[in-house]
C-alpha cells in the first residue's frame, strides 16, 4: 500500500460523501420545492382552510426550506429519520427490521447469482460464437425485456400454485428458523436473480472478451495451452477490476429490483414500506427510504471505483 | 435495402411491433367490448365469446388488452419524444458550448443519475399526483439523462471537425451549429438509441402502474392489469399473466429491432443511405 493508493481512494470516498449530500438536497428539494402542498395532499381537496393551516403549523410547513432541509439532516446525522405522518411511529424503528430483511434476501441472490454470472460469462467466452454462447447471448437480449413481476408471476404460477412446492407469499417473522426463512425467499430470490444474471453474464463476457485480444493471451495460446486454463488463469486475473464493477453495478441494480420484488411476493422489505408509503404521500418515510435506497447504490459504485484502483495499477499513476 | 437482407429476427421483431402498433391504434374498431363494461362473471375462462377470458371485475380482458396497449404505447411513445428532445438538445449544447456550462450541466445530469430511477421517481409521485402529464414528464426528464450523455460524446467529437469549424468561420449562430451541423451527423447513432429508450419507457412505466402509482383508473395500462388480476394467480388464474407477456413480448420484439439497427450502424460506419 503506497500513499498515493491512500490518497486516491480517500479522495474518491470524500466524492462520494459529497455526493449523497447533494442527493440529500435533491431529494428534499424534490417532494418540498416541486408544485403540490404535502399539507394539502395528506388531507385531500375538500380540507377546510383552518385545518391546513393548523398541519402546516403542525409540520413546520411556514419555515424557510432551508431551515426544514438542515434540521431534518441534523436528525439524519444522528439516526433520527422522523416520525411518519400516517401513523405517528418511528420511522427507524419501523425500518430496522424491514431493512434487514432486504438485505437478507439481496445477500443470498448475490450469493447465488454472482458465481453462476461469472461461471456463465467464462463458458460463453470459452465458446465463443459457438452454440452455447449463442444460447447465453441469445438469452440475455430476452431476459432484459422482461419486467419482474412478469418472472415473479410466472413462477408463483407454476412452483406455488400448480406444483405447490414453494409458498406463494413470502411471509418472515423474527425468531422463524433459517430453513424456513430460506424457504420463503425461495421465490423472489429466483425472480431477482434471474432478472440480473442476464444482464451480468453480458457484460462479464464483455469484459473477458476485451482482455482475451491481448497480445499476452495469444503466447499462451502458443504454448499450447487449453481453453478453459487460458481464461482462468490468464484472462480472468486480469479482468477481475471489470467484473468486480460489473457485479458492483448489478448488485446496485438488485437494490432498486428489490423494490418491484417485494411487492410481488408481499415480502416484508423496505421495499414495500416504500411503496406503501408512497401511496400515502408520507413524504417523511419517502424521503428516509429513498436517502437509504440512494445511500447504497452510491455505497456500491464507489466499492467498485476502490477495487478498480486497488486492482489496476496503472490508475495509481494517473497523467 | 433488399427485405431479405434483414435477419430473420429482425423480421419477426418488425412484424411483432407492427402488430402492437396496429392493435393499439385500432383498438376502438378491433374491440368486442367497451373497456369498463361488466360482461360476465369474475375471471372467467377464455371462451369463443371472451378470447382471453374475463378480468377481476368480469369485463372482457381482450378488450382491455386492445386499450391498455393504446395507453402503454402512448405514454411511453410520449415520454421518449421528451428524453430525446430535452437529452439530445442540451447533450449538443453542452458540447457545442463547451466550458463551465457543459461542466455544469454534466454534473448536474451526474447527480440526477447517482440516484436510481425509480426511486428517484417514487419520490417525485410521492407529492405530485400521477396524472398522464405527470407520468410522461417525470420519465421522459429521467430518461433524458441517459440520452444526454449518449448526445453529448457524440456531438464532442462531431464538433472538432472541419465542416463545424467551416460553418463557425463563416459566422453561423449557435442554433444554426447544433441543428444544422452537429444534430443530422449525431442522429444515426441516436436513432438506434431510440428504440432502447422506448423499452425502457414500457418497463418502467408498466413497474410504476404495476406498484400502484401509475396510470390511475379508469385508465389502464398494461402494468395496472396486471396488478388489478394479481389476486387471482394464487387461485390458478393466470389472468395477470397476459398483460405481463404482452408487456415482456413488446419489449423483445422492439430490443430485436433496436438490436439489429444498432448493429447495422456499427457495421457499415456511415452507411446511413444503406
Amino acid at each position: 500500500m503506497n500513499t498515493i493508493v491512500v490518497k486516491l481512494i480517500a479522495q474518491r470516498l470524500a466524492l462520494g460523501i459529497l455526493l449523497l449530500l447533494a442527493v440529500s438536497v435533491l431529494i428534499f428539494a424534490g417532494t418540498q420545492i416541486l408544485p403540490g402542498d404535502v399539507a394539502q395532499s395528506i388531507l385531500g381537496q375538500s380540507a377546510t382552510p383552518e385545518a391546513l393551516a393548523n398541519l402546516r403549523r403542525e409540520m413546520g410547513l411556514n419555515d424557510p426550506a432551508w431551515q426544514r432541509y438542515l434540521s431534518w439532516l441534523g436528525g439524519l446525522l444522528q439516526g433520527d429519520l422522523g416520525t411518519a405522518l400516517s401513523n405517528g411511529q418511528d420511522i427507524a424503528d419501523s425500518l430496522g427490521g424491514r431493512v434487514a430483511n432486504t438485505f437478507f434476501l439481496a445477500f443470498w441472490t448475490a450469493v447465488v447469482a454472482v458465481p453462476l454470472a461469472i461461471l456463465l460469462g467464462l463458458v460463453a467466452v470459452r465458446y465463443q460464437n459457438r452454440w452455447p454462447d449463442k444460447v447465453i447471448s441469445g438469452s440475455t437480449l430476452t431476459a432484459i425485456s422482461l419486467p419482474e413481476f412478469f418472472i415473479g408471476y410466472l413462477l408463483i404460477y407454476l412452483f406455488a400454485v400448480k406444483l405447490g412446492w414453494l409458498p406463494s407469499v413470502s411471509t418472515v417473522y423474527d425468531g422463524m428458523p433459517f430453513i424456513d426463512r430460506m424457504r420463503a425467499i425461495a421465490l423472489p430470490g429466483a425472480t431477482l436473480t434471474l432478472i440480473i444474471l442476464a444482464h451480468m453474464m453480458r457484460m462479464t463476457r464483455a469484459a473477458i472478451l476485451n482482455v482475451m485480444q491481448s497480445a499476452y493471451i495469444e503466447t499462451a495460446e502458443l504454448k499450447g495451452l487449453g481453453g478453459l486454463k487460458i481464461i482462468w488463469r490468464h484472462a480472468f486475473p486480469n479482468s477481475v477490476a471489470p467484473v468486480v464493477n460489473v457485479v458492483m453495478l448489478n448488485l446496485a441494480f438488485l437494490v432498486v429490483g428489490v423494490v418491484v420484488v417485494e411487492v410481488i411476493f408481499v415480502y416484508p422489505g423496505m421495499g414495500q414500506y416504500l411503496i406503501d408509503h408512497v401511496a400515502k404521500r408520507d413524504v417523511p418515510v419517502v424521503q428516509a427510504c429513498g436517502l437509504i435506497f440512494a445511500a447504497v447504490y452510491i455505497g456500491l459504485n464507489i466499492v467498485a471505483d476502490v477495487v478498480s484502483i486497488l486492482s489496476n495499477p496503472r490508475l495509481r499513476h494517473p497523467k | 435495402m433488399k427485405l431479405r437482407n434483414i435477419p430473420v429476427t429482425a423480421l419477426i421483431g418488425l412484424a411483432l411491433t407492427t402488430f402492437f402498433v396496429i392493435a393499439a391504434v385500432f383498438a376502438p374498431w378491433i374491440a368486442p367490448y367497451s373497456m369498463s363494461e361488466t360482461v360476465g362473471e369474475m375471471w372467467a375462462s377464455s371462451s369463443a365469446t371472451h378470447l382471453m377470458g374475463t378480468d377481476n371485475l368480469g369485463r372482457d380482458l381482450f378488450s382491455r388488452m386492445l386499450f391498455g396497449a393504446r395507453t402503454t404505447m402512448m405514454i411511453a411513445s410520449l415520454a421518449t419524444v421528451v428524453a430525446f428532445t430535452l437529452g439530445s438538445v442540451l447533450g449538443i449544447l453542452a458540447a457545442v458550448l463547451g466550458g463551465w456550462v457543459d461542466q455544469l450541466m454534466s454534473r448536474g445530469i451526474d447527480l440526477l443519475m447517482s440516484i436510481p430511477t425509480l426511486i428517484f421517481a417514487l419520490v417525485v409521485l410521492s407529492v405530485m399526483p400521477s396524472t398522464i402529464t405527470v407520468l410522461i414528464l417525470v420519465m421522459g426528464i429521467l430518461d433524458s439523462t441517459r440520452v444526454y450523455r449518449l448526445a453529448r460524446a457524440v456531438a464532442v467529437d462531431i464538433n472538432v471537425q472541419d465542416f463545424v469549424e467551416a460553418a463557425r468561420l463563416r459566422g453561423e449562430g449557435r442554433a444554426w451549429i447544433v441543428f444544422r451541423e452537429v444534430l443530422p451527423n449525431a442522429l444515426s447513432p441516436l436513432v438506434a438509441e431510440l428504440g432502447l429508450r422506448f423499452i425502457f419507457a414500457v418497463l418502467f412505466l408498466s413497474s410504476l402502474s404495476f406498484l400502484g402509482l401509475g396510470v390511475q383508473p379508469p385508465e389502464a395500462d398494461w402494468g395496472s392489469m396486471v396488478r388489478e388480476n394479481r389476486q387471482g394467480i394464487v387461485f390458478g388464474v393466470p389472468a395477470a399473466l397476459i398483460p405481463a407477456a404482452a408487456i415482456a413480448l413488446l419489449a423483445i420484439s422492439v430490443n430485436l429491432v433496436a438490436d439489429w439497427i444498432l448493429r447495422r450502424t456499427t457495421d457499415l460506419k456511415g452507411g446511413r443511405g444503406g
